[in-house]
């Protein structure tokens, strides 16, 4: 019996990639999947979660397919999902410019942009679909930039020396997840997709081993109701607001993905978080979030820090030239402002370290360096800037009260993006059976790193092109025998939904808001797991999260009622499972002994900073297990078949 | 700073609301207006209380979540600005603030200061695509587009779907919201084969769902934090009458 659990896991555990040249293997491996013939797809019921890029883009694709689609979504609508606020762009390798671009090259720019620690079968599938991505979205009507000419217009993204990234000003999320959303739209009108907004998935429904549906908890009523169907698909995004302050949607939670993983699906590279460099800088202690100015910027803005200590409370225009260090053209010639937002993060924050920062002194330090547009406006133009970046600059200038055509902005790193999330094999599978993830759900494609304006390509290459296919093979290879709502297993999840909303409504000893755990438990994260962690600091870090939960059940206090529309409630469960996965993101980063990408242990860099992987130790993938007595790790060896893994040099 | 906020309060659809007064203290300049609401709601769970429910997620203006009249203003009196981009410095020189939700029938208070506002996505629904299946594109570049339409176009596109415009308006009219995203792809030629169906479409499920029609009060591009202009109802119209 032992043997043959055994050997259950392994096979759950297979990243099922497909062998052969690296160029054919999802044509091959797409051939090998089993299809469902187009009468039969109405027999088929699939149930998405988020409806995000990954999440729309599926709805819409399996909908005109034929299927039969429940989505849900906490927003009010799909329209609203965090990918909206993407604003830089999104890759694909067209070579457009002429400059040298090619599939192979964004697969291998993406790769080591990753720092070595992601599969390189998944990474070039995305880097192949990526210009499809581009067809689908302007035939669906995204209004990409465009050239005189009519033709579409590229720009330079961070850790790429090619020019290969579509935008659309600085809105291209906005516009690409309209697309999306239109195309959904179509579909939930045509009767295939059926969708419910403000409603809240908060646990999975297991039988004989397979997803079969989902609890939602309707939030305007506190409906609790159960939704059965062949297979469950999350697109329900990242989890950077463990950290409280990011710059992710308020609403963005780890609440999916947590109840996957507490139901059997492992969490992988729970540590591998993204620092965005360019962020606006916090200023107080009443600040709710934190908000990202696109990465385009780099490209032509230039990133300084004043030399001298005694010039970090001056103008910054009275600063003279020979007086400030422009540190990242210094430290990196090669790559200068655009080096991958890991790196230029780490330097920023050395910086500031140093007590060069500029802007509010925020725990005796002030946190912040110049992102410097004058010679810009010297040299292009007043107005070619403002049509580039206006709505950036606009944004900068309502949430400081600083002009930036005057004043050079202020920057400082934000959490912004989650590497880390659901494993799942090459088929977008997690290791429970018919449950998958999609986008920044799972953990497939970027590594210890991601580079810019490709969350926005891997979202919709898994949506559209990846799990239709996958998801389609799964259903025509398993068979469904019909589940009723008063299945023990449905009826254990409902009530373990509502036991677990009693206890929230009633702590033994309600004294403090969901708000003031949030922000213990992302201060600790910030502090130990951020951009910078040590074996001491996790250590300490895991010790006082475990006992942030014990307080929290002791004494979390939440007003109102559970009938109703209760925003405390939502928050207080979403900081719930905040505190859980924190713990385990300091676990893990306890566990990865090298640095590599954006996790950077102190114990091991390289005098210059930069991160100094251990390939031979740690060259795999952290697969968690949930665990009651404590989280159990499973590898997923990474093995290099077609590159060779090298030191990340960007100088 | 010390204000004095009137908030509209009301349990759920089908019963009344009334304006309930609070005080909040001590606050930043730096603090922004739904900053200064969480401030008051720790405050009420601090008491006790049912914090006020109200609609916010991105805080960085663009998914289009909150809302919120302030004294009387669709997301504040700063111009093409969302209720989550406002901060209190802007409200330096005013002590007292009255905060209301989206009023409009096709609109239905959820919760105090919260509405449905999925009368947006069933009008989305009668046609605001292009009907294209996934796979089917051609090679992106093998239709040019002019950049000037294809601007145009973007400038349509920006609508975040907020419903302010319906708000404002004394007809309670969502023809800005239809008009910019029937002008969106009227600018595309990928888009413009549909345009005439699609726009009956549209405007046909914009009064089945009880929104009024336009009769020039231009209120709405003023209040839009886009700046969408009142120029796509006269294109829709046109449209229209082709």
């Amino acid at each position: 019996m032992l043997q043959f659990h055994l050997v259950f896991c392994m096979q759950k555990f297979n990243p099922n990639v497909p062998t052969g040249p690296l160029e054919g293997r999802w044509e091959k491996h797409k051939f090998d999947l089993a299809l469902i013939a187009p009468q039969n797809r109405k027999k088929y019921n699939i149930i998405v979660i988020g409806t995000g890029l990954a999440g729309a883009s599926l709805c819409a694709t399996l909908g005109e397919a034929g299927y039969n689609v429940q989505s849900f979504c906490y927003n009010d609508s799909p329209r609203r999902a965090h990918s909206i606020a993407a604003q830089g762009g999104v890759n694909a390798s067209k070579n457009y410019q002429n400059d040298g671009d090619s599939t192979w090259r964004l697969f291998y720019d993406t790769i080591k942009g990753g720092d070595f620690r992601a599969r390189e079968s998944n990474i070039y599938r995305l880097a192949q679909l990526s210009c499809n991505i581009i067809d689908q979205a302007v035939s669906q009507g995204v209004p990409f930039a465009r050239e005189y000419s009519g033709y579409l217009a590229n720009r330079s993204f961070g850790g790429t020396q090619v020019s290969r990234t579509f935008y659309a000003r600085g809105q291209t999320g906005q516009q690409l997840l309209l697309g999306a959303y239109s195309s959904m739209s179509k579909e939930i009108a045509s009767g295939k997709v059926k969708h419910t907004s403000r409603s809240e998935m908060l646990e999975i429904i297991i039988i004989d081993g397979k997803a079969r549906g989902v609890v939602v908890r309707n939030l305007i009523t506190g409906e609790i109701s159960s939704h059965v169907a062949d297979c469950v698909v999350m697109c329900t995004g990242g989890y950077s607001n463990a950290y409280f302050l990011s710059t992710n949607a308020k609403g963005c939670n780890t609440s999916a993905t947590w109840r996957a993983h507490k139901n059997g699906a492992y969490f992988a590279n729970p540590s591998f978080t993204q620092i965005h460099p360019t962020c606006v800088p916090p200023t107080g202690d009443s600040q709710s979030k934190l908000t990202l100015m696109s990465e385009s910027l780099r490209n032509d803005g230039r990133i300084w820090a004043p030399k001298n200590i005694e010039d970090c409370d001056k103008n910054p225009n009275e600063i003279s030239e020979e007086n400030r260090d422009y540190f990242l053209e210094r430290m990196y010639p090669a790559f200068a402002n655009l080096v991958p937002r890991d790196i230029a993060s780490r330097a920023l924050k050395g910086i500031c370290d140093e007590g060069r920062g500029v802007g509010s002194i925020i725990n005796n330090q002030r946190l912040g360096v110049y992102l410097d547009f004058s010679s810009v406006i010297e040299k292009m133009g007043i107005d070619k800037v403002k049509e580039k970046y206006g709505n950036l600059f606009d944004m900068y200038k309502s949430i400081t009260g600083e002009n930036p055509y005057e004043v050079p902005m202020k920057i400082y790193p934000a959490p912004h993006y989650t590497m880390g999330g659901l494993w799942v094999d090459y088929n977008l599978m997690t290791t429970i059976d018919g449950l998958f993830a999609c986008g920044e759900a799972n953990f497939s494609d970027h590594g210890a790193n991601r580079l810019g304006a490709s969350a926005l390509m891997q979202g919709l290459a898994d949506g559209y092109f990846i799990a239709p296919q996958t998801v389609a093979n799964y259903l025509a290879r398993g068979t469904f025998e019909k589940i009723s709502n008063d299945h023990p297993e449905v009826v254990a999840s409902i009530d373990a939904v509502k036991s677990r909303i009693d206890k929230l409504m009633n702590a033994p000893k309600p004294e403090h808001s969901p708000d003031y755990f949030h922000r213990k438990v992302g201060g600790i994260l910030w502090a130990a797991c951020g951009m910078a962690r040590d074996k001491k600091a996790l250590e300490e870090a895991v010790k006082s999260i475990e006992k942030l939960k014990f307080d929290f059940w002791q004494s979390i206090k939440v007003t109102g009622s559970d009938a109703d529309f209760n925003q405390t409630l939502e928050k207080a469960g979403r900081v719930a499972d905040f505190i859980e996965l924190g713990h385990l993101m300091c676990v893990d980063a306890l566990d990865r002994e090298e640095s590599c990408g954006a996790h950077a242990r102190l114990e091991y860099l390289a005098e210059s900073g930069d991160a100094m992987r251990d390939d031979e130790n740690y060259g795999y993938v952290a697969a968690w297990e949930f665990n009651e007595n404590g989280p159990k790790l499973h590898k997923e060896e990474l093995n290099y078949e077609f590159i060779k893994p090298t030191y990340r040099d960007y100088k | 700073m010390n204000f004095t906020l009137h908030i509209w309060r009301q349990k759920n659809t089908s019963s009344d609301g009334s304006f309930v007064t609070y005080h909040v203290e001590n606050i930043d300049s730096d603090t922004s207006f739904l900053e200064m609401l969480d401030h008051l709601n720790e405050k009420l769970i601090d008491k006790g209380k049912d914090c006020v429910v109200f609609d916010y997620d991105c805080r960085e203006g663009i998914c289009g979540t909150c809302s919120l009249v302030i004294n009387g203003h669709p997301h504040g009196e700063k111009k093409a600005t969302t209720t989550c981009q406002l901060y209190m410095r802007d409200y330096a020189n005013q002590r007292e603030l009255w905060i209301e939700p989206w009023r409009a029938q096709s609109f239905p208070i959820m919760k105090d200061l919260a509405v449905k506002r999925e009368a947006f996505d069933r009008i989305i629904q009668s046609g605001g695509f292009i009907s294209v299946s996934v796979g089917s594109a051609p090679e992106a570049n093998s239709q040019l587009i002019n950049k000037d339409d294809a601007d145009c176009a973007f400038d349509s596109a920006t609508c975040i779907g907020c419903g302010a415009c319906v708000a404002v308006c004394p007809n309670a009219s969502a023809s800005l919201f239809v008009a910019a995203k029937i002008n969106h792809f009227e600018q595309l030629p990928q888009g413009k084969i549909e345009s005439k169906k699609r726009a009956e479409r549209m405007i046909n499920q914009m009064e089945e769902e009880g929104f009024g029609s336009c009769s020039n009060h231009r209120h709405c591009e003023t209040v839009c934090p886009k700046e969408i202009s009142v120029s796509n109802i006269a294109t829709m119209n046109n449209l229209l009458l082709a």
